[in-house]
């Protein structure tokens, strides 16, 4: 089996990722290897971005630094502390490394209503990724809805495309969203960005406190009664105030909820904040996590944007590299972005209200189309997932395991080999260095 | 205060729910206490394999019963059971075991149990993923496959109908001879208690002769008709119960789902249950030397558990040989699936009525009372 070793293995080639790569190599870190899941670096944000100042100037940075990217490559496994199994295509290789920066990102958080199951109901990134695939959005009607900055940047970049953008439904209530403007103000990058992104989006009514209710089908049949595509959805703001609204395409997500499957995998420890329903991994001044060299940056630490991911990056690569005098000045920054990500993401949370938007017949697993009344009373994840099949399929719960913590404060975590579907065979490759032990 | 119960069981895998099921339908007013939830513990960890065996005749008299009882319970079972009547192919790899086969036939035969010898062409064409080559199988069509953990479930709550109790997520930190101390202070008065606790016995029990055995097992996405039997390689009586030494054979199966199923590992003195990546790898690598198109497969979720491994691979069934209204049903290994309706059975037939479905002399803990002392 092919081997890499390297002395610093970075997961996640996003704003993180890169960040650690060019300060590990400035600091004079040898062979750092950046590994990702697709074959450009750039995470989930900054994918095949041209026109953003930040985005072309780390990947000017990135570029020529001289860590090696390893592109289409998923880590699959971690057979033993400083090794990890990964598939790059139809290969299988080891990783040997002697420090590990995580740098996983965030995905985008799902939560059931009743025909949130209906075609054409999509995640607002994976829309996104749909439309910059080819899919026409011109002269469609969408529905952009659920928390969190995400919606604007998705449906400015829709309204680019000729998406009819019929409203942005926002959860959180507006006096919230308010205060987090405020503390914007001190934060000019970012009051800036989103002013622009306000301004380009002008006429599109942006509902604060309102969520979605229901989704109705093109048949005439609403919520969970078929699957018909999506012809309107209800929105609502708690009160007893509804409106319906007709789209071709509901776009939804609940703001973002840290990608912990690899932490989870190698022991590290991670903490549920309560006031910000989000799990994320624990660390020190120096982004290290519980376990002995391995240290974790950006989204991964708690959801916080592209410049809390980019200053936990460059802390993690000096420090990764020894080189904690460089880190130092860059420490009360992160801080302060630290502590916006958590006013971010307190406002930004669902509202316990959520809880009760289920129907009894919702799905509330795709994978195993498992039902929200086959679950409601069940113990634990556990028992949901023997007794109901809940979470058993290929997603192994990483989609609906964050709706699971939410409506029933259920833990689901899984710290069980693969983290991601594998085949079979990778599984029984063995590193040289374990044969004697069996 | 509450009553005393008649009986307390300690566990709620396929075992406790099994006695729970039949002890409630005679009238007895049982209280089964469960630390995580129903069939949660080995019952969850293993394949849910019915299968008759014949290593011993106490062996195979326990488990062609608890087959007929299987079968009863088979038009009653919801569709979340997944009971599937694939029968089992015990593939020979070369004319040695192909000889056991046809050992194996013959005695099956002589017990009115109904097994067919194929030969290389024949099983080829059974299980086209098979590499070509192998020597033939035994095929056994009576044997099953269910989803053990959803059977528990059922069987508790059929035992619920009849008026038992069932305490979930609280860990009997003592058994003693009148009730149980739960790890959250309660203590639950009982006249007679049976330890169904399955690999964690001995913790209740200190002495028993049961040792966790602990095992691998692998699961695909969906890929339905790659697999159409349950296959144990015949080495498997070899390669599981010749030594103590770690071992790993081919087994695989297909569920109700489309999924395969894959095992087996053996592993004396772990108590981790974490994924043994090295041990992991030899029983995938096996299971390509047999089938190798395996290694193409999605695989979406690993996991171990323990079995309850006694000395004669015989389970303990029956009153404790020393501790007053002690009772023990355990110690099935990797049968308990198997054996559970015999197991309820036998175990109410003697705690109950004193008249046995089946001569309990070689399932009798008293078996080993003279030898505690080396297991303990």
């Amino acid at each position: 089996m092919p081997e890499r070793t390297c002395r610093i293995a970075i997961i996640g080639a996003g704003p993180a990722g890169m960040a650690a790569a060019v300060s590990a190599v400035e600091a004079g870190a040898e062979n750092v290897l950046v590994i990702d899941d697709n074959p450009r670096p750039g995470g989930q944000i900054w994918r095949g971005e041209t026109d953003d100042a930040t985005a072309r100037e780390w990947m000017q940075k990135f570029e020529p630094c001289g860590a090696a990217l390893l592109g289409q490559t998923r880590i699959v496994a971690a057979p033993q502390p400083g090794v990890l199994l990964a598939e790059n295509g139809a290969k299988t290789l080891t990783i040997r490394y002697e420090k590990l920066i995580l740098a996983t990102g965030a995905s985008e958080r799902f939560l059931p209503f009743p025909g949130w199951t209906r075609p054409n109901v999509m995640g607002a990134g994976g829309l996104q990724t749909l439309a910059k695939g080819g899919l026409p959005l011109e002269g469609k009607r969408v529905v952009v809805a659920g928390s969190g900055p995400l919606l604007l940047a998705v449906a400015d970049e829709m309204w680019h495309m000729g998406a009819r953008i019929k409203c942005i439904a926002e959860q959180a209530a507006p006096n919230a969203v308010m205060r987090l403007g405020l503390r914007l103000l001190g934060s000019p990058g970012k009051l800036a960005q989103a002013v622009q992104l306000k301004l380009r989006l002008f006429g599109v009514p942006y509902r604060m406190g309102w969520h979605p209710l229901q989704v109705d089908g093109a048949d005439g049949t609403s919520g969970d009664d078929s699957d018909a595509p999506v012809a309107s959805v209800t929105l609502t703001n708690g009160a007893a105030k509804r409106i319906q609204i007709p789209c071709d395409y509901l776009a939804c997500a609940f703001h973002l909820t840290p990608r912990l499957e690899l932490a989870h995998l190698l022991g590290c420890d991670t903490e549920w904040i309560e006031r910000q329903c989000q799990r994320r991994t624990t660390v020190d001044a120096w982004q290290r996590s519980s376990v002995e060299g391995v240290y974790c940056a950006g989204e991964s630490t708690g959801v916080g944007g592209v410049d809390a991911a980019l200053i936990e990056g460059r802390i993690a690569g000096y420090a990764a590299t020894g080189a904690q005098d460089r880190a130092r000045p860059l420490l009360k920054q992160r801080d302060a972005w630290r502590r916006f990500a958590d006013a971010m993401n307190e406002t930004f949370a669902p509202r316990p209200e959520l809880r009760m938007l289920p129907e009894p017949r919702t799905i509330i697993c795709r994978c195993e189309d498992v039902r929200y009344e086959q679950v409601v009373a069940k113990e634990s994840w556990r028992a949901a997932k023997l007794h109901t099949r809940h979470g058993m399929g290929a997603c192994q719960g990483r989609i609906c395991g964050g709706a699971a913590e939410f409506l029933f404060d259920w833990s689901a975590r899984s710290s069980r080999p693969p983290v991601c579907p594998t085949r079979m065979k990778t599984l029984a490759e063995r590193p040289s260095a374990d044969q004697k032990g069996d | 205060m509450k009553r005393a119960y008649d009986i307390l069981i300690a566990g709620g895998g396929i075992v406790g729910a099994a006695c729970a099921d039949e002890l409630a339908r005679r009238g007895a007013d049982v209280c089964v206490v469960e630390a995580e939830c129903a069939g949660s513990g080995a019952t969850a960890a293993g394949m849910g394999h019915v299968v008759v065996m014949d290593d011993s005749e106490a062996q195979f008299a326990l488990n062609h019963c608890s087959q007929q009882l299987w079968n009863e319970l088979r038009e009653a079972l919801p569709e979340n059971c997944e009971f599937d009547g694939c029968g089992t192919l015990w593939a020979a790899a070369d004319e040695e075991e192909m000889n056991e086969a046809r050992r194996k036939a013959d005695h099956y035969a002589a017990r009115g149990v109904a097994a067919e010898i194929l030969d290389s062409a024949a099983l080829a064409e059974a299980e086209p993923n098979l590499r070509p080559g192998l020597a033939g199988a035994l095929f056994v069509p009576g044997d099953s496959v269910v989803f053990a953990p959803c059977v528990a479930k059922w069987l508790l709550d059929r035992a619920m109908e009849n008026g038992a109790t069932l305490i979930t997520g609280k860990r009997i930190v003592e058994l003693r001879s009148d009730g149980a101390v739960l790890n959250d202070g309660s203590i639950i008065s009982a006249k007679r208690m049976v330890n169904a606790a399955g690999s964690l016995a001995p913790q209740l029990t200190p002495g028993i002769p049961v040792r966790p055995r602990k095992g691998h097992i692998v699961v695909t996405d969906r890929y339905p008709g790659f697999v159409r039997h349950h296959i144990t390689e015949l080495g498997y009586l070899k390669n599981a119960h010749a030594s103590d030494r770690d071992s790993v054979s081919f087994v695989v199966q297909r569920r109700m789902t489309g999924q395969v199923l894959l095992g087996s590992s053996r592993q004396f003195d772990v108590t981790d249950a974490a994924i043994e990546p090295g041990i992991l790898a030899r029983m995938i690598q096996r299971a390509l030397e047999y089938m190798p198109g395996l290694g193409q497969l999605n695989t979406i979720r690993c996991w171990a558990g323990f079995r309850a491994a006694t000395p004669d691979n015989l389970p303990l069934i029956g009153p404790h040989p020393t501790r007053e209204n002690l009772w023990l049903a355990t110690g099935h290994e990797g049968l308990g699936i198997t054996m559970a309706p015999g197991t309820g059975r036998l175990l109410a037939d003697l705690m109950l009525d004193g008249e046995a479905l089946i001569d309990p002399a070689p399932y009798l803990p008293a078996r080993f009372a003279n030898s505690e002392a080396r297991h303990g």
